[in-house]
């Protein structure tokens, strides 16, 4: 897919994420909005998914370790025509099937329930260790926050990824340095994060997580590294797309109001 | 017939269910040999993971694997099942109802020498709360390994509680394990011994010190609770007396409690449970002497 192309499906997810969490006036747009790139290059190019396997196990299958990056993958559903468009409005709402953290049970898509942090990454681990088991060539993606990686379980995760050389997982880390409670290096670093990875047994990959080619190749090489896991550590930038919520602390967890909503909207506008 | 510890009976369970269901798969958290998962790896290596001293992603990972078809069966002490790894059992399985059997063993103070730090007396707490999960708290033997095998059919998590110190068989050869159906041992007036896990082997042994012959009761399944039983029990008799090897706060005597107030019978209720207090290290029957849960405290409490 040209990179237009892509850049045109992550303009309208990000219109998406920002109308998800200014309908529920609810939610996080910030880590969303930084992890859109990634997400679009796994699900337009890189995934092997579509309307035919969605409902089988027989495909490629996606982890959002970092759950709260919900708007974004439902909106990447939506994109995908998986999902009714309308219903992104109901996002965090009553009776919503798009629930605050994403539950597996409610959308076909959905590969894992998570939100609590640092769990989904072993979950991908599980599924990994399946799909090795029944000979199933499919592959399993996941996305961790860099913040997340303060979570002692995400290297016991990795710990038994690099152990059971689960060269079927690809972990990328949405790298943009910003947590609730500020910077990451200031609230509690972790890095160097490639160099802990790479202590772990794992390969690691270094990409601008808003450049497709970069992290076409990175996928790639991921997929020709055998015997282990592949890490893509990707920079991103929290908010991305949105000018007054880049690289800002306090879009984490914080909904537009209507004059910002307009606002962002007209920065989003389809060329 | 010598006393056999329910563990082994989840490792035989685990020896048929590895031949008779290639879905299952097994995981341990480095005490495959004391939980007796192992069993598992000598019928097949491939379906046995240990995932080393990390009971947290255990759980998450065997999440992963029962979202991938798996009947996922995880195991280490009750401990550091329950207590390190509550908030994986509750999100990553509990929460999307996944296919995973947390059969854990060394639960309670029979763990004995190791001292409370080892000795879990809050896991069916923990794991009744949460939502959709059913506990099954085994007595013997051969209720243990239906259990194990039972909870494989079962759709969705479930936690069956074992024991590291060996139980005379309770129920006979021809006994059929139903999930939450509590078993009458005998019958008898006045007074109902309701026990759970080896507890009840003391509530037999108490039982024929007990002049009035009281109701003998094995419940097995702490949730979903035999409530119809229970009510029944309370309305025929004038007091119950649980009977189990955790804390009074949470397990089955508070199950019961809960049957009981809501139904609003007049029956006493009397709880023989270790008492809001942690245990220590010392020889099982010591420690049940001591912190007052074996036979001689059960008729005590039965008597008063």
């Amino acid at each position: 897919m040209e990179n237009k192309e892509l850049a045109l499906h992550a303009k309208n997810i990000r219109r998406n994420i920002v109308k998800e969490v200014y309908s529920a006036q609810s939610g996080h747009p910030g880590g969303s909005l930084g992890a859109t790139d990634i997400l679009t290059e796994l699900y337009f190019e890189e995934m092997d998914i579509n309307e035919e396997n969605l409902n089988t196990l027989d495909r490629d299958r996606f982890v959002l370790s970092k759950g709260h990056a919900s708007p974004a993958l439902y909106a990447v559903l939506a994109e995908k025509g998986f999902l009714p468009e309308e219903e992104l409005t109901t996002f965090r709402a009553i009776n919503s099937r798009l629930q605050g953290h994403p539950n597996m049970n409610y959308v076909e898509g959905v590969d894992m329930s998570t939100g609590s942090l640092g769990q989904g990454i072993s979950c991908a681990v599980g599924m990994a260790l399946a799909n090795k088991l029944d000979k199933n060539d499919h592959r399993i993606y996941t996305v961790l926050g860099d913040g997340e990686c303060q979570e002692g379980q995400v290297w016991e995760a990795t710990m038994s990824a690099a152990h059971y050389k689960l060269d079927n997982l690809c972990i990328i880390v949405d790298n943009n340095n910003l947590q609730i409670d500020g910077h990451v290096d200031e609230v509690m670093s972790v890095y160097p994060l490639d160099k802990k990875f790479e202590a772990f047994n794992c390969h690691v990959i270094n990409v601008d997580g808003h450049d497709y080619d970069q992290l076409r190749a990175a996928l790639k090489e991921a997929r020709e590294t055998k015997g282990m896991p592949t890490v893509i550590v990707a920079k991103t930038i929290k908010g991305k797309g949105v000018s007054f919520m880049e690289d800002q602390q306090g879009w984490h967890g914080v909904a537009p109001n209507e004059e910002q909503y307009h606002a962002a909207m007209k920065e989003l506008e389809a060329e | 017939m010598a006393k056999v510890a329910t563990r082994v009976a989840y490792g035989d369970a685990l020896k048929e269910l590895m031949v008779e269901n290639k879905n299952v798969v097994v995981l341990d958290a480095d005490l495959a040999g004391s939980t007796k998962s192992g069993e598992a790896k000598k019928v097949d290596p491939s379906r046995h993971f240990d995932m080393g001293i990390a009971e947290g992603n255990m759980m998450s990972v065997a999440a992963g694997l029962a979202a991938s078809g798996k009947i996922a069966y995880a195991s280490t002490f009750a401990m550091f099942a329950t207590g390190r790894g509550f908030e994986q059992i509750r999100n990553s399985i509990g929460y999307p109802q996944l296919n995973v059997k947390i059969c854990a063993s060394h639960a309670g103070i029979s763990v004995g020498e190791d001292g409370a730090s080892h000795q879990c007396i809050e896991d069916v707490s923990l794991m009744r709360g949460i939502p959709g999960m059913k506990v099954i708290v085994p007595c013997d033997y051969n209720e243990a390994k239906q259990a194990c095998k039972a909870v494989a059919e079962i759709d969705g998590p479930c936690y069956v509680r074992l024991g590291r110190s060996g139980v005379e068989s309770v129920n006979g050869d021809d006994y059929k394990f139903e999930l939450g159906k509590g078993v009458v041992l005998q019958k008898g007036e006045k007074v109902a011994l309701v026990a759970t896990g080896l507890m009840v082997q003391e509530a037999l042994e108490a039982a024929k010190r007990i002049e009035t012959a009281p109701t003998v009761v094995n419940i097995h399944t702490i949730k979903p609770i035999d409530k119809e039983l229970i009510i029944e029990l309370a309305k025929t008799h004038d007091t119950i007396v649980t009977c189990e090897e955790h804390s009074i706060i949470g397990g089955l005597g508070s199950a019961v409690a809960e049957v009981l107030a809501e139904a609003g019978t007049a029956c006493k209720l009397v709880r023989v449970g270790v008492q809001d207090v942690f245990g220590e290290s010392g020889k099982p029957a010591e420690l049940f002497a001591k912190y007052k849960i074996d036979a001689d405290a059960i008729v005590e409490a039965a008597t008063k």
